[in-house]
């Protein structure tokens, strides 16, 4: 007996009024992204409802990933029969025996939308219940609070049990909120604040500062890691570098020491504003906490969050460093962050960076140099990645 | 030439070889090193890793590459044995194991572990009974093969891995180095799953230690902490490429020559069995598609090699780690046979690339062989 199909029922959306349908394409959408690779799968959608058609592939090689699209409430593998009452009570039978274990309770739901079919609601309820219980000892109905429910659902086209329920992501569909822009340093925060965006259904596109060779070839593939780590959550998702060395040099030169964390942060926010205009994105998210580190006071933020008005998205602001990383490890970026490469943030670290920066004095400071322009030349030059990437795999195609 | 020696060692794949050469050539950087050339070899590490990891079921982080099977072993065993050695002292395994085991367990013995070491049934099995029974709260780890090396048995593995899951406590590693490629292996419930490329037509020389993510060993070579600590010493990177390719090409054949290899042990059988004298040891039921072993009484299995050898046909006695030291097979006595019979038998191993003609045209040389040796030992 294998499952036929799974039915996917909709999270929040199921309130969204007139956006619904475009919701429930963008919850298609991530589904056919997340389950690329098994292309018997179809795709059937319904009003609060959708199903995913298995056509012959197993149900266990689908779940694990199904469980990380964002939209979706719970969902159920679905087993289908002929209208043949024997048939049904194998199949139940063999349902409730799978997730029967000594104790449970269970209870048969019937619903019958074939009026032409034999038995009424009632008389299916009897005789299927009854048969799993003659033949499970130790089954208990409880039709109040069961552990297990038998779904019955007799329709035109066929019969369908099911009694599994996984609980899915919930959230909302990738790409239903609009578009925003994440920096992405390699740390541990920032991909948790990209995920927790993506449950809220923000198409996220990355933007990473690279510094050759400060910054190595490897703590830039450690951020095409960790954003193509958060590509399994639903979405494809481009990756900006955008190459930032001669502007941490310039810096350098110009800016007293205290205050030359503050100006990068800056600079990374004016070049992530201007590539967020480009792209049509309608904020900036970061992973910034509160206190966390210097750049991360209230007065730094005033200091840095001054060179733009779109609004910049801090969803970890609240969050404790132990709870951040719970997540980290939840969602599997954790092991990825730790690699110990320099990044960005850590390179020209000043021994004791202002937490109290003052407005008036990095404006003061950066005056003397048309940063304008390099930040412009930054923007030209970066460089994009569509991820996931097919390309790692077919660089060594012909040596594997 | 007929090559029927393919549990020793397989040829390596043409594909398998132009891998380790090309990558000598063109990724032979040190995969640690900053620089570009080091991050090219990390990179095709990291992809053969996830290849050999999809084609074993696993995660790419539950793979460590080795220097070959016996290095997986004993890294298993000992490795396991190490690690859990404030959890208890108890080891259990079987008398039919390859000397990389049985060997691995001695030295632990001497180190002050207990191993017990089951007996086998006349085909060469492992009873679950008796593994439940053996098993104490001091037992800290299993190790059984899934295929024999010298008789082709496949041991009961998934009814062990079911019988363990009680038994937390005990981890279970499976030596797969014979059965990889020929037989499935479901890596539910096992703990630690040894693998050798030269086995499956990769290179002599590397190998792969499956182990389930929480599980937690006692490294045995100490160094610059590579394979994220488990196994120091710079990665080999052109073998492992060529076996993650070995692999994947193996699991093909397997899919299209599966059923084509079973004729021609079934066709071997048959005649063998024909044959005056001849006695079959390989199992008619649960055994590997690719090994036969079986006796002629009254003729030594080395004399009858080294005949066959002659006319171009190349087979073992036992297998071949144990046939430089003429002892008598450990495997075949433990089944219960006498020495005499043990000390005849030959073991025949098959290749995908093997053929039916070839199977025909070896009876037919046997034929011939047979009656020349018994006029003379007589």
């Amino acid at each position: 007996m294998n499952y036929d199909r799974i039915l996917v029922r909709y999270g929040e959306l199921s309130t969204k009024g007139r956006n619904r349908n475009q919701f429930i394409n963008k919850l298609k959408k991530s589904i056919l992204h997340v389950l690329r690779d098994y292309k018997d799968l179809k795709i059937e959608l319904g009003r609060d409802r959708l199903f995913i058609h298995l056509n012959g592939t197993p149900f266990e090689a689908v779940r694990e990933k199904l469980r990380r699209v964002f939209g979706i409430q719970s969902f159920s593998p679905v087993v289908r029969t002929g209208k043949d009452i024997e048939e049904m009570k194998a199949a139940a039978l063999e349902l409730v025996r799978r997730n029967f274990s000594e104790g449970k309770t269970f209870k048969v739901s019937a619903r019958r939308s074939d009026k032409l079919f034999e038995l009424d609601t009632n008389e299916i309820n009897y005789t299927i219940g009854s048969h799993v219980l003659r033949n499970l000892e130790k089954l208990k109905v409880d039709v109040k609070n069961p552990d297990i429910n038998l779904l019955v659902e007799v329709r035109a086209e066929g019969v369908f049990l099911s009694c599994e329920k996984y609980s899915g992501a919930v959230g909302l569909p990738t790409g239903a909120s609009g578009k925003a822009m994440l920096l992405l340093s390699g740390g541990i925060d920032s991909p948790v604040a990209g995920y927790f965006m993506l449950k809220r259904g923000v198409e996220i596109e990355a933007i990473h500062f690279h510094s050759p060779p400060y910054t190595s070839e490897r703590a830039k593939q450690k951020v095409i890691d960790l954003a193509s780590k958060l590509t399994e959550f639903g979405a494809r998702m481009k990756l900006h570098i955008v190459p930032f060395t001669a502007i941490q040099q310039k810096i350098q030169e110009q800016v007293p020491e205290n205050y030359t964390m503050t100006s990068t942060r800056r600079m990374m926010l004016a070049i992530a504003d201007k590539i967020c205009k480009q792209r049509g994105g309608l904020a900036i998210v970061t992973g910034e906490s509160l206190g966390q580190v210097a750049s991360q006071t209230l007065e730094s933020m005033r200091a840095i969050n001054e060179v733009t008005s779109t609004p910049v998205l801090r969803p970890l602001i609240a969050m404790d460093k132990l709870d951040i990383i719970d997540v980290a490890q939840t969602i599997g970026t954790h092991d990825i962050s730790i690699l110990p490469y320099e990044d960005c943030c850590t390179i020209f670290t000043p021994p004791s960076p202002k937490t109290r920066p003052k407005l008036e004095k990095v404006q003061f400071f950066e005056s003397f140099v048309d940063f304008e322009e390099m930040m412009e030349e930054a923007v030209r030059d970066m460089e994009t990645i569509q991820l996931p990437e097919e390309k790692a795999a077919g660089e060594f195609s012909d040596l594997l | 030439m007929i090559y029927f020696d393919n549990s020793a060692t397989t040829k390596p794949y043409k594909e398998a070889l132009d891998t380790f050469v090309k990558v000598n050539e063109q990724f032979f950087g040190n995969p640690s090193s900053l620089h570009h050339l080091g991050i090219q070899a990390e990179r095709l590490l990291t992809e053969a890793r996830k290849q050999i990891a999809s084609l074993m079921g696993a995660k790419s982080e539950e793979i460590i590459f080795t220097s070959g099977g016996t290095e997986s072993n004993n890294l298993a065993i000992k490795g396991a044995a190490f690690a859990n050695r404030h959890r208890g002292s108890h080891i259990i395994t079987q008398q039919t194991e390859h000397p990389s085991v049985i060997n691995a367990c001695r030295q632990l013995e001497e180190l002050g572990f207990q191993v017990t070491y089951l007996p086998v049934d006349s085909e060469g099995r492992v009873a679950v009974q008796e593994i439940a029974q053996a098993l104490t709260d001091e037992t800290i780890v299993v190790s059984i093969m899934h295929v024999n090396n010298e008789t082709g048995t496949i041991q009961p593995v998934k009814e062990i891995a079911q019988l363990l899951q009680k038994h937390p406590k005990a981890l279970f590693h499976v030596d797969d180095i014979q059965g990889r490629g020929k037989v499935e292996l479901n890596l539910d419930g096992i703990d630690l799953c040894s693998l050798s490329a030269h086995k499956f037509h990769g290179l002599k020389g590397n190998g792969v230690l499956y182990k389930k993510k929480e599980v937690k060993l006692s490294s045995l070579l100490s160094g610059g902490n590579q394979e994220s600590g488990w196994r120091s010493g710079t990665e080999n990177a052109g073998g492992l490429a060529a076996m993650a390719k070995a692999l994947r090409l193996t699991e093909e054949q397997r899919a299209e020559k599966g059923h084509v290899m079973k004729d021609i042990q079934l066709f071997l059988r048959t005649e063998l069995e024909k044959m005056e004298r001849t006695v079959i040891h390989t199992p008619e039921e649960g055994c590997a598609p690719h090994i036969l072993n079986f006796s002629i009484a009254g003729i030594k299995g080395e004399v009858l090699i080294h005949a066959l050898e002659e006319k171009g046909c190349y087979l073992s006695t036992t297998s071949a780690c144990s046939s430089r030291q003429r002892k008598t097979s450990t495997v075949l006595t433990a089944m219960g046979l006498s020495k005499s019979a043990a000390d005849s038998s030959i073991r025949l191993s098959l290749s995908y690339g093997n053929t039916i003609e070839e199977a025909k045209a070896f009876i037919r040389l046997l034929k011939e062989t047979i009656p020349n040796l018994t006029k003379v030992q007589r």
